[in-house]
């Protein structure tokens, strides 16, 4: 397999750069290393020196800015550019993190040029038969081993949080690239809102406890609550009790929710899906309750017990009540 | 007003998977189920057709086990449903079955396509706009509110930690929908019965105008083989009846938080 570098894809959205971006380099430098060829780092947004300079890692060769005609991020000029850049430098591997915003234009790029192509990514590799990959598969309880024979170039989407940031400073030369975006846009941007704030802020909780669809009806969810609050916990939830109506928004810990970092994060009855898993990474002690011993929480957590959320919640009242 | 929505029966691992180095799980240990967020999706499309008359077409890429899962949505109210299949394409990639919907797209010439976000077995979030990407479609991804009016869409993209960015486009177009956007009906005990009656198409490639072979050619990846997942040091396990569970944990918080 020809190594003809690899390509991170990196997007400023809102003056920002998003902070995985590191990860992605990291896992760039390690292709690299083992042989995929010369790392570049492209930026795509409203891009100033500041943002190139953040990016200049150890391992890092050339440094290209991309200024977007939109003021934020827009799935159709992404894909335009990213396009660009694949045509004009064909890289072996380009990486880009698995967020909200590239699912709104790699898949299509993917499509269209013919990419090799893998999605929430969390190990890659580069050998004799070119990039390798590891993804979740049945709902994280497999994991799938993936190649892509016969791809010129290889787009895969990062799982934020799998890979080690680069952190070593660097010396890579930054330089402006003008790619011809205007028109390219498909969207109208009217607004952006923050969520509102509602009463609890689950994000300075010391001692959460969180409830998933494991509940199963919402009776269950007041029951719940008046058990958090007689052991001291604050409630909060996963996305499906949301969904459902149940639970205000501002309880909801995850990817689309809040971010928390309590000492104890009491799980029960959630299993585990990655997104949710995003909000508490920073969580001190992460606890467990389970039905399903392969629930993929298990992976996640500091302690587990495979046993019926509600006799757990019952009994802990009477203990710490 | 025409809406496709592209649904996928999705499989649950029901038992100990003997993997040994295979590719696949042995069919016999799979459940099947609607995909959660093309629940959303088709409700999403039922509303709009309810309010400005048309057709809702479901499809999907998927062996007999799969028409269960459209049944269910003629059931809630699809006016037709088409199901495209070769046993060659057990396994197939996003791309793989984005293509061959982008064939039936292109007959079907439909004002929106509705899809998932993502799939809860796979969870490639990727099918939907890969079909946006080979019919040239504008489209947004991870949507938490739709309006039309005319041929110009209001929609709420879901950005991180709860934010919103309301963005127009004009149909045709493709959307993937999330979870909590509506409350899906449930179909009567009625409307179960007679869904069996609504046409539901079975084509294969051919049909199309390609073959298995074409439609794999076009997939992203291949998957050499399945593991059970590294579990790093994982969860330290608490045993006993819930007394004694519930007893550990009381420990550990009161040693974490203080009481
Ligand atoms: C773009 C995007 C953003 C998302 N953002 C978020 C987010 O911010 N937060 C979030 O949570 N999700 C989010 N999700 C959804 C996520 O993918 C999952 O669907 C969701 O986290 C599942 O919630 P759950 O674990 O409660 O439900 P399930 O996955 O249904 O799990 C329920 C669990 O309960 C267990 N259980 C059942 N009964 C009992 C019992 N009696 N006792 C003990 N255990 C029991 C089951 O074994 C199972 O493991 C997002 C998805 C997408 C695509």
């Amino acid at each position: 397999m020809t190594a003809r570098g690899v390509l991170v894809f990196g997007i400023v959205d809102d003056g920002q750069l998003r902070p995985a971006t590191a990860e992605l380099i990291g896992a760039g430098k390690a292709l690299a290393d083992d042989g995929a060829g010369p790392l570049t780092v492209a930026l795509l947004g409203a891009v100033t020196d500041a943002h190139g300079e953040a990016v200049d890692r150890a391992g890092v060769e050339e440094i290209l800015l991309v200024s977007s005609p939109e003021p934020s991020f827009e799935a159709h000029v992404a894909e335009a550019a990213l396009a660009a850049l694949i045509e004009s430098r064909r890289p072996s591997v380009v990486l880009a993190g698995h967020t909200v915003d590239s699912l709104g234009f790699a898949p299509a790029l993917a499509a269209r040029a013919g990419l090799g192509f893998a999605t929430d990514v969390s190990g890659i590799g580069w050998g004799e038969d070119g990039a390798s990959a590891r993804r979740g598969a049945y709902a994280e309880r497999l994991t799938a081993e993936l190649d892509f024979p016969g791809r010129e170039t290889v787009l895969l989407l990062l799982r934020e949080g799998a890979f080690e940031p680069a952190t070593a400073a660097g010396s890579a030369p930054v330089s402006r690239l003008d790619l011809d975006l205007a028109g390219a846009a498909r969207t109208e941007l009217v607004e952006r809102r923050t969520p509102p704030a509602g009463d609890v802020d689950i994000t300075t909780a010391d001692f959460l406890l969180s409830i998933g669809r494991g509940v199963e009806d919402e009776e269950q969810v007041a029951k719940l609550e008046e058990i958090a609050a007689k052991i001291g916990a604050t409630l909060s939830v996963s996305r499906p009790l949301v969904d459902a109506g149940w639970v205000p928004s501002d309880r909801q810990v995850g990817q689309s929710g809040r971010t928390v970092a309590p000492k104890v994060y009491l799980a029960l009855g959630i299993s585990g899906a990655v997104q949710h898993l995003a909000g508490i990474s920073a969580a001190k002690t992460i606890i467990a309750v389970n039905s399903d011993p392969d629930a993929p929480i298990f992976a996640a957590a500091h302690y587990g017990a495979v046993a019926d959320l509600f006799e757990v919640a019952t009994e802990l009242q009477q203990q710490l009540g | 007003m025409k809406v496709l929505v592209p649904v996928k029966s999705v499989a649950q691992i029901d038992g100990e998977p003997l993997l040994d180095g295979a590719a696949e799980v042995s069919p016999d240990l799979l459940e099947w189920r609607l995909n959660e967020w093309d629940e959303f999706a088709l409700e999403a499309a039922l509303r709009l057709v309810e309010g400005d008359g048309g057709e809702v077409v479901v499809v999907t890429v998927g062996q007999e086990e799969a028409e269960e899962g459209l049944l269910a949505c003629l059931a809630k109210g699809a006016d037709r449903a088409v199901r495209i299949w070769d046993p060659a394409l057990a396994g197939a990639d996003p791309l793989a079955v984005a293509g061959l919907l982008a064939r039936l797209a292109t007959e079907e010439q439909p004002d929106l396509i509705l899809g998932g976000v993502q799939s809860s077995d796979s969870g490639n979030a990727a099918t939907a706009v890969a079909l946006a990407g080979l019919l040239d479609l504008p489209r947004v991804a991870v949507v938490a509110g739709i309006e039309l009016d005319g041929d110009q869409l209001t929609v709420e993209r879901e950005l991180d930690g709860g934010a919103i960015e309301v963005l127009r486009l004009r149909t045709p177009a493709l959307l993937t929908v999330q979870t909590g956007i509506n409350e899906p009906r449930y179909a009567t005990l009625r409307a179960i019965k007679q869904a069996k009656a609504k046409p539901l198409a079975t084509l294969g490639p051919a049909e199309l105008g390609t073959d298995a072979a074409a439609a794999l050619a076009l997939a992203g990846s291949r998957t050499v083989a399945l593991a059970m997942p590294e579990r790093g040091e994982g969860a330290t396990m608490i045993d006993g009846p819930p007394s004694a569970i519930a007893g550990r944990i009381a420990e550990i918080v009161t040693a974490e938080v203080g009481s």
